[in-house]
């Protein structure tokens, strides 16, 4: 019960936000002020709506890094997962897929493959920490969706990843 | 089944019956040193070649005949075997090439080869082009054919004529009335905007085949050429598609539960081998087009992919980290067991059999160098052709002498840099040559001779 107020508050949170961050364009409106006061009357820990992808973006961590070739996962990205898996057990009726991506540094084909593997690493140790596996698809993008630009190796840490994304 | 994802453009390839006739020389000699290049040499001096403009009676007639000989003259240039002369220096003019040559006059301005034709729009509205080729040394003609074709397919006749006189003067098909179809990219570098695009082998009639609403990679020619296979993520789905280009309409392959990637024709046309992953493992498997029969090549826990017929489809050769790094290996066309051929120090990539059978191209990466080569199918014989920061996926010219790839410059933080162009280079390593695009570009695939 106390649960289900703390999330109404946060959609109220949620979208005054978005309509504080709209008039800003427009300038004009004068119910865009009250509304960030209640934003901030809310507090900042509850700025986001649970159990969606901000939501496990922001208190969660919504994905993990490998090494470069490498689909094992690191004791930090097993961490990440072992709170997600929670996080996933607390929403059964959500569905999420796992995007799995490579860094520049390979072509294109095996990289596809790489990503898919990635993915799947991250979709197994889910479902080994008993996240149901009809919860959880995956799909590969290869080198096709990079999240950090340039040719090194700090961009291409942040590229090697699996990304946990609410359908 | 079928899923018209973007927004296909119908491209309809001009139809086109080509009637050649062989055209008898005037007079013969016997046949003494021949006019020749040898395309296996390294380096070779460009032959001397004058092209002149195809000589017509109207002016519509005219500017044809122009027009094909700039084609022809571009063409054989590119192929880095073949100089053409400035036509300013040309003594004999081209209305007076109607009889014969004055081969003296064409010695003086160093010319080994000539080129001459004539254009006339008969009464039906087609199109009658005909040319010769002629020796100048040797005072003798060496080729001479007269084709039919509608008008608004000059530039198919001059790329014919080209591969004619390529033919002629090397002793190898040429590739010059082929078209390549690509993926052009645009768009910030993690939202890059994919389409998948077609034009001539030299850059023009250039077409865009889908819209870049969904992501399409790798795609590559049929045989067969009226057919493009490709991956699609339509519907967040990644799958292998083929493209009919005449109709547009585009077709999923196979149902499979996981994705299929990397697909390639085999050379008869008739099977499209490719990748499946499922539960992150990837496996090679082929799909008989008529049948529509699935068959399993591979059963390995590593990466088993970027697969590739051999043009006889007994041996398929396709990459693999199954011994722990990705390496190059051949099996047999029902699977089996597969033999690794790339030995090397790095990892070896997206392995294609040349269309001669005699070699197999791919892409190499060491010590944070990208590299595209050439290597015997039992792995002898390693020869790298070109080297950067990436490049990748090279492809067949059909007559196994020229590759096209791509070349990714590395970016910056800020998002700059990253362009990608695609390049043809010839088997020697010399002749490097941009092929121009509108857009960035990348994925290349070269059709075979259009019939």
């Amino acid at each position: 019960m106390r649960f289900k107020i703390l999330s109404l508050l946060a959609v109220v949170a949620l979208v005054s936000a978005c309509s504080t961050k709209s008039d800003e364009g427009a300038a004009t409106s004068g119910s865009g002020a009250s509304a960030s006061a209640s934003t901030s009357a809310s507090g900042s820990e509850v700025m986001v709506q649970m159990g969606t992808q901000e939501d496990l973006v922001v208190n969660v961590g919504d994905r993990v890094f490998f090494g470069f070739d490498k689909y094992n996962l690191e004791p930090d990205a097993r961490r990440i997962l072992e709170r997600q898996a929670v996080w996933l057990k607390k929403y059964p009726n959500l569905s999420v897929t796992v995007e799995g991506h490579a860094d520049e540094r390979g072509t294109r084909e095996y990289n596809l493959a790489l990503g898919e593997r990635r993915a799947n690493s991250a979709k197994d140790y889910l479902v080994a920490l008993g996240v149901p596996s009809g919860q959880i698809k995956t799909i590969s993008y290869g080198k096709e969706r990079p999240v950090a630009l340039g040719s090194n190796e700090a961009a291409w840490s942040q590229n090697r990843r699996a990304v946990t994304t609410v359908r | 089944m079928i899923a018209a994802t973007d927004r296909a453009g119908k491209y309809m390839f001009y139809r086109v019956v080509v009637i050649a006739a062989v055209l008898m020389a005037g007079f013969a000699l016997p046949a003494s040193a021949e006019l020749r290049i040898d395309i296996t040499r390294g380096t070779v001096e460009p032959l001397p070649v004058a092209i002149t403009d195809f000589v017509g009676q109207s002016r519509g007639e005219q500017e044809f005949g122009r027009d094909i000989a700039g084609v022809i003259a571009a063409d054989l240039e590119r192929s880095g075997l073949f100089q053409p002369i400035d036509k300013r220096s040309f003594i004999q003019s081209s209305q007076a090439l109607s009889t014969l040559p004055r081969f003296g006059d064409w010695r003086v301005i160093n010319a080994q080869a000539l080129v001459q034709g004539r254009t006339q729009l008969v009464s039906d509205g087609r199109l009658r082009v005909e040319f010769r080729l002629w020796d100048v040394f040797a005072e003798q003609q060496m080729v001479g054919l007269a084709f039919f074709t509608t008008p608004d397919n000059w530039r198919r006749v001059a790329h014919i004529v080209a591969d004619a006189i390529y033919k002629r003067v090397t002793g190898e098909n040429g590739y010059f009335d082929t078209r390549i179809v690509y993926i052009s990219e645009s768009g910030p570098l993690d939202q890059r905007r994919k389409r998948l695009a077609i034009m001539d082998q030299d850059g023009k009639n250039h077409r865009f085949l889908t819209d870049g609403g969904t992501l399409v990679l790798t795609p590559r020619f049929s045989p067969t050429l009226q057919e493009i296979t490709y991956l699609s993520y339509y519907g967040n789905k990644p799958r292998v598609y083929v493209f009919n280009i005449d109709s547009g309409r585009q077709e999923v392959l196979g149902e499979f539960p996981g994705m299929t990637f990397a697909p390639r024709f085999s050379a008869d046309g008739k099977s499209v081998i490719m990748s499946m992953a499922k539960d992150g493992n990837s496996e090679i498997y082929t799909m008989n087009l008529g049948t529509r029969v699935v068959k399993r090549l591979t059963n390995h826990s590593g990466i088993d992919t970027s697969p590739s017929y051999s043009p006889d489809g007994k041996q398929i050769v396709f990459n693999s980290d199954r011994g722990g790094s990705q390496q190059l290996y051949v099996m047999g066309a029902n699977g089996g067991s597969a033999k690794r051929i790339s030995h090397g120090k790095g990892r070896y990539a997206t392995p294609v059999w040349s269309p001669r059978g005699d070699l197999v191209a791919f892409t190499k990466f060491t010590g944070g160098r990208f590299y595209i080569g050439v290597m015997y199918p039992d792995g002898s014989g390693e020869r790298l052709l070109a080297e950067d920061f990436l490049v990748e996926a090279p492809t067949w010219a059909p007559n196994g002498r020229v590759l096209m790839f791509f070349r990714q410059q590395p970016s910056k933080e800020d998002g700059s840099g990253g362009g990608s162009r695609l390049f043809s280079i010839d088997l020697t390593g010399e002749n490097e040559r941009e092929v121009v695009t509108p857009e960035d570009a990348s994925d290349p695939a070269w059709s075979p001779l259009i019939p």
